[in-house]
C-alpha cells in the first residue's frame, strides 16, 4: 500500500510568476500578487482585488505563435502555457513515446470570450468563432493539441474550486492502475466577469488583501492561474532515468453533502478527504510534516477546515499556511498552484508564509505559519474543496 | 481484478424512458430542430417546492438517479460521478444576461451557484446524503464515457462496491440559438425519425439525463457487463477500423463476435462519415443500432446509447426503431458502441451480457 506515483515536471503561471521559478522567489521574498483589477471591464475595480498575471492575451498568442484566427480563450492560453513548461521540464522530446494522457481542470473555461461577445455572436462573425470555444473541454482539447496529445486520453474535471486536485488524484490513479504511462495534469482558470459578480453576490470578496485564517477575514480575492505537472509510471521513470520531483503519495476525495455552497460547520467533508488520503499513502497524521490549507480567507471556509485539520490531526497539527494570500484563489486551477507550491516546500525544505495574518481565531487555538520557515520536509499535505460539497486532499512526498 | 456491472438504469429522454418496465414500446416523434424531453412526474421524486427551485438539469440528473438507485434496489451509493458537457446552462445564461442587462447590478446568487457544472452532482448528494467521492467529468462528447471509466476503475479495484454513473444536460436557449448560427444545429426543422438520412449539415440537439448504478457484484437485475471503455482525443476517418480492431482485440474479441454495433450517428453529413467508415468497414455484416434520432444530439447524449444497450442486453430485444440495418439479430451478448461529436472526443465501449 501507499506506493507514489513520480512527477516529473511541472509547469506554472499565477500571478506571482509565469514560471516555477518566479513563483519560488515570489514566495520566498512574501511578494504578493493582488492588485486592484486592470484586465477586465467591470464595475467592481474599485472594490475587489484581484491576482492578474500581467502577460496579456495577445503576448501570450505572439508567445505561442497561435495566427490571428485562433479562438482561444485565455483559459486556454493560461493552459497550454503552463502545461508546455510542464513537459518540458520533465525533458519530453517525444511525447507520443509512451501512453499519454491529459486530464485537465476548468470551471470558467471560455465564459471570458462569452461574456465578452454573447450579444454580438448574432451580428458580428468575426467572434462567432468563440462560440465553440465557451464549453468546458474546449481548454483541454487546444492543451492536448499543443501538446501533441493525439489519440490519447484526454478529459476535463470541473467540481468548483477542487477541480485540479482531482485531475491530479484521476491521473494518479491512471498511472497506478497501468491505464496509461504518462499523465499531464493541472488545471486553468482565467479571470471573468461571470466569476467575479458571482462571487460577489454570494458576498464573499474581500475588499482588501485577503487574510487566511485571520479572525477578521472578510473574503477571497479572486485569482487567475494554470499550472501542471507530469506524472510517470516506474517503467518510464527508470527506462529514462528522469529524475523525480516528488510523489503523489496520496489522495482522498470526498462529498459534505451539507449545502450547494457553504461547508459545514465541523468539517465533515474536509475530515474524510484527508483520512482517506491518509489512507491512501499509508501515512498516520504525525507523518504529515506540513499542510498546505485552502485557506481561501472567507468566514465559512477557514473555520470550517481550521476544525477539520484538528479532528484530523487532534493536538499535533503540523504547521500549516494558506498561499492564497500570494496568488488569490484560482478556482478550478488551486489545487495544481498550490500541489507546484507544495513540491516547492519539499525540494527547499521550506514553509512558505501565511501572508497577511494578524488576528488568530476564536473558534480554535491553531494558527497558521506567519513567517518563512526552514524545516526538513518529508511529506505536505494540500487541501481543496469547492462549491457542491467536493473537498479534495492530496498529499506529496520527497520519497516514494 | 473484479468485473464491473450494469446493475440499474435510469432515464429522462424525449422519449419515455422513464418508466423502468418499459422499452421504447410508444416512440415520439418530433418535428424540430431541438426536442424537449418527456417528463416524469417529477414530485413523486422530489417535493415541489424544491422542485421548482431546481434547474432543469438538476431535476433530470437527481431524478434520473433516484430512479436508478430504485431499480438497483439502494438507498445509497459508495461514489457519485457525472459527466455534463456544459452543465446547467440555463443558470449559466440567465446569471451572464443578468451582469449584462443590468450592468453588473442588482444581481442574485441562484443562478451563479446552479450554473457551476458539479452542481448536479452535489445536489445528488445532497439528496442521497452521500459523503462519498464526487466527481463531475465535462469534456464535450466523452464527458460521460469519462465517468464511466473513473467507476470502473475503482470497482475492478474494489474500492467501491456501488457507484451512480450519469450523464445529463440541458437545453440553453440563447446557447441553441448560437449553435444554429454556427452550423452546428440543422438550420430547418426536420421529422426527427428520418433525420439519419438526412443530407444536410447539423445535428438535432436535445437533452437529458441517463444514471446508472455500476456494481462489482452481479445480482438478478444486472443488465450486462461492462468490459471496456477507451477514449481518444482526436481520431482519423483512416484510422478507425484499426483502432476499433485493436480495441476489441485487447478485450480478446474480434469485429465477428460483435452482435451489435451501436453508434452515434445524428444525421450531420459532415460529420456522419465516422460512423460510415465503420458500419462500411469493420461492422459491414454487424447488426447496427442508432438512438440518436430518438433523443437528439447532446454533449452526453452517448449515456442514452449506453441505456439502449443495457436495455438491449437485460430484455434481448432490439425495437426495430433503433435497427440501422437489416442483419438478423439472434441472440445479443456482445455490443460495442462507438461515439465522437463533430470529429473530437472518440469512445469505444464493448458490453457484454451476463
Amino acid at each position: 500500500m501507499g506506493k507514489g506515483v513520480a512527477i516529473t515536471g511541472m509547469g506554472i503561471v499565477s500571478a506571482i510568476g509565469n514560471n516555477v521559478d518566479e513563483n519560488y522567489q515570489s514566495l520566498i521574498a512574501g511578494k504578493k500578487g493582488i492588485s486592484r483589477i486592470s484586465k477586465i471591464d467591470t464595475i467592481h475595480k474599485g472594490d475587489i482585488m484581484v491576482g492578474e498575471i500581467a502577460t496579456t492575451n495577445q503576448e501570450f498568442i505572439s508567445q505561442m505563435g497561435l495566427s490571428p484566427e485562433n479562438n482561444y480563450s485565455r483559459t486556454a492560453l493560461l493552459g497550454a502555457v503552463a502545461a508546455k513548461q510542464a513537459v518540458n521540464s520533465a525533458g519530453i522530446t517525444d511525447i507520443t513515446k509512451y501512453k499519454t494522457g491529459l486530464i485537465s481542470a476548468t470551471s470558467v473555461g471560455g465564459m471570458d470570450m462569452t461574456e465578452k461577445y454573447y450579444y454580438e455572436y448574432p451580428t458580428n462573425t468575426a467572434v462567432q468563432k468563440y462560440i465553440d470555444g465557451h464549453h468546458a473541454g474546449d481548454s483541454t482539447q487546444k492543451i492536448a493539441e499543443q501538446l501533441g496529445i493525439l489519440k490519447g486520453v484526454v478529459t476535463t474535471i470541473s467540481t468548483a474550486c477542487s477541480s485540479a486536485a482531482n485531475a491530479i488524484m484521476f491521473g494518479a490513479r491512471l498511472i497506478k492502475s497501468g491505464q496509461l504511462d504518462r499523465v499531464v495534469v493541472g488545471g486553468a482558470d482565467c479571470l471573468s466577469m461571470f466569476t467575479i459578480n458571482g462571487f460577489k453576490t454570494l458576498m464573499i470578496l474581500s475588499d482588501t488583501y485577503n487574510t487566511p485564517f485571520d479572525e477578521h477575514r472578510k473574503g477571497l480575492n479572486l485569482g487567475e492561474a494554470a499550472a501542471y505537472l507530469v506524472l510517470e509510471s516506474d517503467a518510464v521513470v527508470k527506462a529514462e532515468n528522469k529524475p523525480v520531483l516528488a510523489y503523489v503519495k496520496g489522495y482522498g476525495n470526498a462529498n459534505d453533502a451539507f449545502h450547494q455552497t457553504a461547508s459545514s460547520e465541523n468539517g465533515d467533508g474536509a475530515t474524510l478527504a484527508m483520512e482517506k488520503a491518509l489512507e491512501v499513502a499509508g501515512l498516520e497524521p504525525k507523518d504529515i510534516d506540513y499542510i498546505n490549507a485552502h485557506g481561501t480567507a472567507t468566514g465559512n471556509n477557514d473555520l470550517s477546515e481550521g476544525r477539520a485539520i484538528i479532528r484530523v490531526f487532534g493536538d499535533a497539527v503540523p504547521e500549516f499556511s494558506s498561499t492564497k494570500a500570494y496568488t488569490g484563489h484560482t478556482l478550478a486551477a488551486a489545487g495544481a498552484i498550490e500541489a507546484v507550491y507544495s513540491i516547492l516546500a519539499l525540494q527547499h525544505n521550506t514553509i512558505f508564509p501565511n501572508l497577511n495574518f494578524k488576528m488568530p481565531m476564536e473558534a480554535f487555538d491553531i494558527r497558521p505559519e506567519v513567517s518563512l520557515k526552514s524545516k526538513e520536509l518529508h511529506t505536505v499535505m494540500s487541501n481543496s474543496f469547492g462549491f457542491g460539497g467536493n473537498c479534495s486532499t492530496v498529499i506529496f512526498s520527497k520519497e516514494a | 481484478m473484479k468485473n464491473v456491472y450494469i446493475n440499474s438504469v435510469g432515464s429522462i429522454s424525449a422519449q419515455k424512458t422513464y418508466d423502468n418496465n418499459e422499452f421504447l414500446s410508444e416512440v415520439v416523434s418530433y418535428q424540430e430542430q431541438i426536442l424537449p424531453v418527456v417528463d416524469p412526474n417529477y414530485k413523486d421524486y422530489i417535493p415541489p417546492a424544491a422542485a421548482r427551485r431546481m434547474a432543469k438539469g438538476i431535476k433530470m440528473g437527481v431524478v434520473a438517479s433516484k430512479i436508478a438507485l430504485q431499480d438497483a434496489g439502494l438507498e445509497e451509493v459508495d461514489a457519485i460521478i457525472t459527466g455534463t458537457g456544459m452543465g446547467c446552462l440555463r443558470d449559466s445564461e440567465k446569471f451572464l444576461s443578468a451582469i449584462l442587462d443590468n450592468k453588473e447590478q442588482y444581481l442574485t446568487p441562484t443562478s451563479f451557484i446552479q450554473s457551476t457544472h458539479n452542481t448536479v452532482g452535489g445536489q445528488i448528494a445532497l439528496e442521497l446524503q452521500c459523503k462519498g467521492y464526487n466527481f463531475t467529468y465535462v469534456h464535450s462528447s466523452v464527458s460521460f464515457e469519462s465517468a464511466m471509466m473513473d467507476a470502473k476503475l475503482q470497482l475492478e479495484l474494489d474500492e467501491a462496491k456501488n457507484i451512480l454513473i450519469g450523464g445529463v444536460d440541458e437545453i440553453g436557449e440563447y446557447t441553441a440559438g448560437l449553435h444554429k448560427i454556427i452550423g452546428h444545429i440543422k438550420p430547418e426543422a426536420e421529422d426527427v425519425l428520418q433525420v439519419l438520412q438526412s443530407k444536410t449539415k447539423g445535428a438535432i440537439y436535445g437533452e437529458g439525463a441517463n444514471f446508472f448504478v455500476l456494481s462489482n457484484e452481479r445480482n438478478e437485475n444486472s443488465y450486462g457487463k461492462i468490459k471496456s471503455v477507451s477514449i481518444f482525443n482526436t481520431l482519423s476517418k483512416s484510422e478507425l477500423n484499426n483502432e476499433a480492431e485493436a480495441f476489441l482485440s485487447a478485450n480478446g474479441v474480434s469485429a465477428e463476435d460483435i452482435d451489435v454495433v451501436v453508434l452515434g450517428n445524428n444525421g450531420d453529413v459532415e460529420f456522419d462519415g465516422y460512423y460510415e467508415t465503420l458500419a462500411n468497414g469493420l461492422f459491414q455484416n454487424t447488426p447496427q443500432v442508432c438512438y440518436k434520432h430518438l433523443c437528439g444530439e447532446f454533449n452526453t447524449a452517448s449515456s442514452f446509447g449506453f441505456w439502449v444497450t443495457a436495455k438491449m442486453l437485460k430484455n434481448q430485444a432490439l425495437p426495430e426503431v433503433l435497427r440501422f440495418n437489416d442483419f438478423p439479430v439472434k441472440e445479443i451478448k456482445q455490443v460495442l458502441l462507438y461515439n465522437q461529436y463533430r470529429g473530437e472526443n472518440h469512445s469505444f465501449t464493448l458490453v457484454e451480457q451476463c
